[in-house]
């Protein structure tokens, strides 16, 4: 492991996105690091500070050049995206899926001839795993992946990771981080979780009760700028401690729910693209029926960190961002007491 | 029983002649003794609930349905107070209730909800296994009273009703929780997929396996699979193939002892005569089942046969003896699995020759 101060400059990806820039703004306000340059195709939304913005695509080859004047010893990699909306701007599957995958491959090709860079940093998903009733229920990150199937993210992800492993062995002077991360909230990240948490009535697989796990956006920044800021090669799982189901999570949220059969399930996505901008597509249809939990072991003993909000916190704080349902504790515990008062007086 | 076919042995096969099972032969071994918990007192290890749950604590049983003398009354019999506990046991299953519906409560990282399994799966099940099937167990003091253990047993009866069944008495006359290890068509089918999760079954692998023996829990495995469960009625009682002993490889890497469980009664619930194996496969079902009541009677062919059952832990087998890379030795493997097939073997014949009745 070596020492803080080594990161002088970091490339950071997607900052046009919430995580992306983020992270760069508390990069560049870390002392250990000397520069940071932020990369997306759309101008992020925010001030990014002492950020350094180049607007370009990473399938494109310049981002070599980039590389090359910047001068850059760290790229962290945030872009692959979970959802087809990027920047506010809705874009179909097709080139959210070019984005991931090819500009991961012209990233990663443009790092393989700068001689500069020391460290590269991914942030992946727990969803490589897929979620199948045919797999153990926690994964460790030496769980074989299976080959990716369907057309969703957890395919990116998995394609990525594919390429970021081959990268690693080509170039095996890089300290490659992998940071495998479960569902981020944090209450505008746009990822699928989170927009179908934000439905006004939310369907689920009738006959099927997933595990979920959580990160709060908080823990998902700090957990990224650790692993920018001092070497931690390998793949780590990150999820914050305790594992929910989907009705618990729901019932938090005081949501209003459907059970819709499996086989309906797909109709009932396709008929939400057209109200919401949620793509209930095979992925996250096999994640709200099975679930995915992962062991996160590795991280603590590499990283000797804890993510500060436990899966249950993390959600009230979603909530009080995003509010409750209907179906509030407050309201329930009030139809108890009258409950129990009229059956009381009834001589029960 | 007299249909039962017996095949009388002398010595008690893979035991190497030592009295290798329950409590009845002999004087239990150094390894029983070691995890059997002291006999003397009522154990006071109870499951973990909440600080309010609306159910009765459970009471120390001696047999199954009669309720140990002993054990502290907890109904007032005073009539002030019985309106008070009335109101309160009112109070506690709302809180109950309004705790469900706000999602307030805890499920461990396999999903396993306990307070919903200790007051709500425990209590429809339990009746089946006092009053329908009359349970008897045997050797429960072979269950060791904490750590990981892991339970070995035969499986029948074309539902596995015995997995639920074993659970109910692990839960009540051992005070632990069993965690059952099932095949992957329990997680792929709605509605078994949630309750059995709830439940704090897992698949069966290594991986969940062995993660729940090193966290010190009770895991209940049913080795035979679907080739034991759907086998036909002509073959009850003859076990079928043990897997391929992983279940073995996971005690022995965890150093945990295997606890051989012995059910008789299970195989004549759903006596399975016929089966079709065409549209089993068009449903994706390892067998499609044809009882001399289902499908005939309908919805009423579904009621299992009221048989009478007995349940028996025999001596737990030690495996933190082998030497490092044991797990590894597909020949120990093989050999352990053998044993802990034929302990339960032999205590299905011995079992069935004492039976005077399937139903009493």
């Amino acid at each position: 492991m070596s020492e803080v101060g080594m990161g002088r400059v970091v490339l950071v990806t997607g900052v046009a996105g919430s995580l992306g820039s983020e992270t760069a703004r508390r990069l560049a306000a870390d002392a250990a690091v000397d520069k940071v340059v932020g990369v997306d195709v759309l101008p992020p939304r925010g001030d990014l500070g002492a950020v350094r913005f180049v607007r370009a695509d990473i399938r494109n080859p310049v981002i070599a050049k980039v590389l090359a004047v910047e001068d850059v010893d760290t790229v962290a990699h945030l872009s692959v995206s979970t959802s087809p909306v990027t920047g506010g701007r809705t874009t179909g599957r097709t080139s959210v899926k070019e984005a991931n995958v090819i500009g991961t491959m012209q990233l990663l090709a443009a790092c393989q001839r700068a001689p500069g860079v020391r460290r590269l940093v991914l942030k992946s998903s727990t969803a490589v795993y897929g979620s199948s009733p045919r797999d153990p229920a926690i994964f460790t990150e030496n769980t074989a992946l299976k080959s990716p199937r369907g057309s969703g993210h957890a395919k990116d992800f998995a394609e990525v990771e594919g390429y970021v492993r081959g990268f690693s062995r080509r170039r095996p002077d890089i300290a490659v981080t992998v940071l495998r991360c479960a569902d981020i909230l944090g209450g505008q990240l746009g990822t699928p979780l989170e927009q179908y948490l934000q439905l006004s009535v939310l369907p689920t697989v009738l006959g099927f009760d997933p595990r979920l796990q959580l990160l709060d956006v908080e823990d998902a920044l700090e957990v990224i700028h650790r692993a920018v800021v001092v070497d931690h090669p390998g793949t780590y799982n990150v999820a914050a401690d305790g594992v929910l189901v989907l009705s618990q999570v729901l019932r938090r949220l005081g949501k209003l729910t459907v059970a819709v059969p499996s086989i309906a399930v797909g109709t009932v996505g396709r008929a939400l693209r057209h109200t919401s901008r949620l793509d209930l597509n095979g992925d996250f249809i096999a994640f709200l029926t099975h679930g995915t939990a992962v062991d996160t072991m590795a991280l603590r003993a590499e990283f000797d960190w804890t993510p500060r909000w436990a899966g249950a916190q993390t959600l009230e704080r979603f909530a009080e961002l995003v509010g409750h349902g209907p179906v509030t504790a407050d309201r329930v515990r009030h139809v108890e007491q009258s409950l129990a008062a009229v059956l009381t007086s009834r001589g029960w | 029983m007299a249909d039962a076919e017996v095949i009388p042995l002398s010595v008690p096969l893979g035991t190497r002649g030592r009295p290798g099972r329950g409590s009845r032969n002999a004087t239990p071994s150094q390894a029983a003794r070691s995890l059997a918990p002291a006999k003397s007192g009522p154990k006071s290890r109870r499951p973990a609930r909440g600080p309010s749950v609306a159910v009765d604590p459970p009471r120390p049983v001696s047999a199954v349905g009669q309720v140990d003398p002993s054990a502290p009354a907890t109904e007032q019999t005073a009539p002030p107070a019985a309106a008070d506990a009335g109101r309160d046991r009112l109070a506690a299953a709302l809180a109950f209730l309004r705790r469900r519906l706000t999602g307030d409560y805890d499920v461990d990282e396999l999903g396993f909800d306990r307070e919903l399994t200790s007051t709500v799966f425990m209590s429809i099940l339990r009746p089946l296994a006092t009053k329908w099937f009359r349970i008897e167990v045997r050797g429960v003091e072979n269950i060791p009273a904490d750590g990981g253990a892991l339970l070995v047993a035969n499986h029948s009866g074309t539902v596995p009703v015995d997995a639920l069944m074993t659970t109910v008495v692990v839960h009540d006359h051992a005070r632990r929780h069993l965690r059952s290890l099932g095949a992957d068509l329990v997680f792929a089918l709605p509605v078994v997929s949630e309750l059995a999760r709830k439940g704090g079954a897992t698949l069966a692998c290594n991986d969940d396996a062995e993660r729940m023996l090193a966290a010190g829990e009770l895991v209940g495995v049913w080795p035979e699979g679907f080739k034991g469960v759907g086998k036909p009625y002509s073959e009850r009682y003859k076990l079928q193939r043990f897997g391929r002993g992983g279940f073995v490889s996971a005690a022995i890497r965890t150093g945990v002892p295997i606890v051989p469980c012995s059910i008789v009664g299970a195989e004549e619930i759903y006596p399975l005569v016929g089966n079709v194996p065409t549209l089993a496969r068009l449903l994706g079902l390892p067998y499609l089942p044809v009882t001399p009541f289902f499908p005939w009677l309908g919805p009423l062919g579904l009621v299992p046969l009221p048989s009478k059952w007995v349940i028996e832990f025999g001596e737990p087998i030690r495996t933190d003896s082998y030497p490092e890379g044991g797990a590894d030795d597909p020949m120990l493997v093989f050999n352990l699995t053998d044993q802990v097939r034929e302990t339960i073997q032999q205590t299905l014949y011995d079992l069935l020759v004492h039976r005077r009745h399937i139903f009493f």
